[in-house]
């Protein structure tokens, strides 16, 4: 029995792993660049919560729906003000800038909070299901709810609608994209946009599975993330979503049966050992040029 | 209908375009010829704004266009067909042929032109639902086309529309510019092939090195000594 729980307690992990995953592999597919303030965005959404419930005295719901839309904006304000000037410097250039985005947030966030972490209540108020001596806590059933209900969304959208497949054709090959009159700096907004608001969804989980925030909330769920990604294979949506999952309940059966130490090794070694078989990730593609 | 004066292209230390100027007038066909390396694609690529050019003025229907965007100018009806097609490899031939059309608003001009572009090119008919990097290159060139027609272009830059492709593919695919251009769509051909450029061109410019060291009516160049050496093979 142990094992299944610790199998949910993975996937539940995994989910807020995939989501954080989604935003930093669209935005590598579409801005060719490697976002790494993206985790300080759940941060941000976790404490947005925080203050929404504890200060303004918000309901749960009102509570997320502000992170959302703080995030939201937040995610695109930073494109435009930090990434966009950069759009032709070299690729180095950029990423150390979303380090210093990074770096920047969190210190904001240590000036506004302090270092001491705060308590957040849960915003999920679900009773706990128990099935055959196995008990899924309202967290746990949110969580995998609305991860699977988001990735359904986010596939049919990219994949249906006309707006989707331009962003599809941007990752592909920005001119060509151009050539069609497709905006490229709207299509960057918008998946900065989309990117942000996920990264709010897996704040509001996280806090509520965890129970607490600090500044640096974000940092190691956003490392992890960015495995997940590149585990997944870079610029694959569903291997975000694989990869996520993946890296999550490796984690937790780690933590359960080798070693609580030793875990962040085990995920990261599992990283190292698919790049040297599968250079490319898991569902990453090698593209082929035709001539 | 195109007009580009004294247009300046660097990439960092190298001045790749020095200079030219030229100009298309409504339905005609027009060539640039010249060996690898002279400037064509980057001419066209300065042209449709994929890349900005150093200095000089480009305007398209009396519109000044030097220096937007790619995405706007494809908006004014300036259609561009580049090198290499560039094809979404992992989208259908429909949706390649839908993106085509992402700025049109007209749906009833969307599903003609989806119709007559399968006309043109029935072998896309039957690949609707494939993905395009699973085209042949003449297939993929066929899409490149359809796709820029798509989008209701007054006027196309077509780039080596004839690369890697078989000589009957090469007839083939110039029978349908000229088809399209009997339609109304003025275009502007960069080719290595100068024989068939010039076959169908009512005039072309001979590019050199990044600057322009002949223009005349195709006719007159297909006979000219110096042009026949460098550029026909003989």
């Amino acid at each position: 029995m142990v094992i299944i729980e610790q199998f949910i307690n993975g996937l539940n992990l995994g989910s807020i792993y995939a989501l954080m995953a989604l935003g930093y592999t669209m935005v590598y597919g579409i801005a060719k660049m490697l976002n790494f303030a993206h985790g300080d965005i759940i941060m941000v959404g976790a404490y947005t919560i925080s203050v929404a419930t504890t200060n303004l005295g918000l309901s749960p719901i009102l509570s997320v729906l502000l992170s959302m839309l703080v995030c939201t904006v937040l995610g695109v304000v930073i494109e435009k003000v930090a990434y966009k000037p950069l759009r032709m410097a070299s690729p180095l250039t950029v990423l150390i800038t979303a380090i210093g985005v990074s770096y920047l947030l969190q210190s904001v966030a240590l000036l506004i909070f302090g270092s001491k972490s705060q308590r957040v209540a849960s915003v999920i108020n679900v009773a706990p299901v128990t099935i055959g001596g196995i008990t899924l806590t309202g967290e746990s059933i949110v969580t995998l709810g609305v991860t699977i209900v988001i990735m359904i969304l986010l596939v049919l959208f990219i994949n249906k609608t006309k707006v989707g497949k331009a962003m599809l054709a941007v990752s592909e090959d920005r001119g060509a994209a151009e050539l069609m009159g497709i905006n490229v700096n709207n299509t960057i907004s918008l998946t900065f946009a989309i990117g942000s608001f996920l990264a709010a969804v897996a704040g509001a989980l996280f806090v509520s599975s965890y129970g607490f925030v600090d500044p640096y909330t974000g940092a190691l769920p956003g490392i992890k993330a960015f495995v997940a990604a590149v585990l997944g294979g870079i610029g694959s949506v569903p291997g975000a979503m694989l990869g996520g999952i993946l890296l999550g309940i490796i984690e937790s059966l780690s933590k359960a049966y080798i070693s609580t130490q030793l875990s962040d090794a085990i995920v990261f070694g599992v990283l190292i050992l698919v790049l040297l078989f599968k250079p490319s990730g898991l569902l990453g593609k090698q593209r082929v040029t035709k001539v | 209908m195109l007009k580009v004066e004294n247009l300046h292209v660097y990439y960092g230390a190298i001045h790749a375009i020095k200079g030219i100027s030229f100009e298309v007038n409504e339905g005609e066909i027009v060539s640039l010829i010249g060996a690898n390396g002279a400037g064509k694609t980057t001419t066209l690529h300065s042209i449709s704004g994929l890349i900005k050019p150093s200095s000089g003025h480009i305007s398209f229907m009396d519109k000044s266009i030097g220096g937007m965007t790619a995405d706007k100018i494809m908006r004014l009806g300036l259609g561009h067909v580049p090198e290499g097609r560039r094809v979404f490899q992992d989208l259908t031939v429909q949706e390649n042929l839908e993106l085509g059309a992402f700025s049109v608003k007209d749906k009833d001009f969307i599903h003609r032109e989806y119709t007559r572009v399968m006309e043109l090119f029935p072998r896309l008919g039957e690949r609707r639902k494939q993905l395009a990097g699973t085209l042949s290159g003449g297939e993929q060139q066929m899409l490149a086309i359809g796709r820029a027609l798509m989008g209701k272009p007054r006027m196309l830059l077509m780039d080596e529309p004839s690369m890697g492709l078989a000589p009957i593919l090469v007839k083939e695919i110039f029978s349908i510019i000229k088809e399209c251009n009997n339609d109304g769509v003025t275009i502007l051909l960069v080719e290595q092939n100068a024989n068939m450029a010039l076959s169908i061109s009512d005039r072309a410019y001979v590019l050199e090195t990044g600057k322009i060291v002949k223009t005349d009516t195709a006719q007159k160049l297909l006979g000219d000594e110096s042009v026949k050496k460098a550029y026909l093979g003989g």
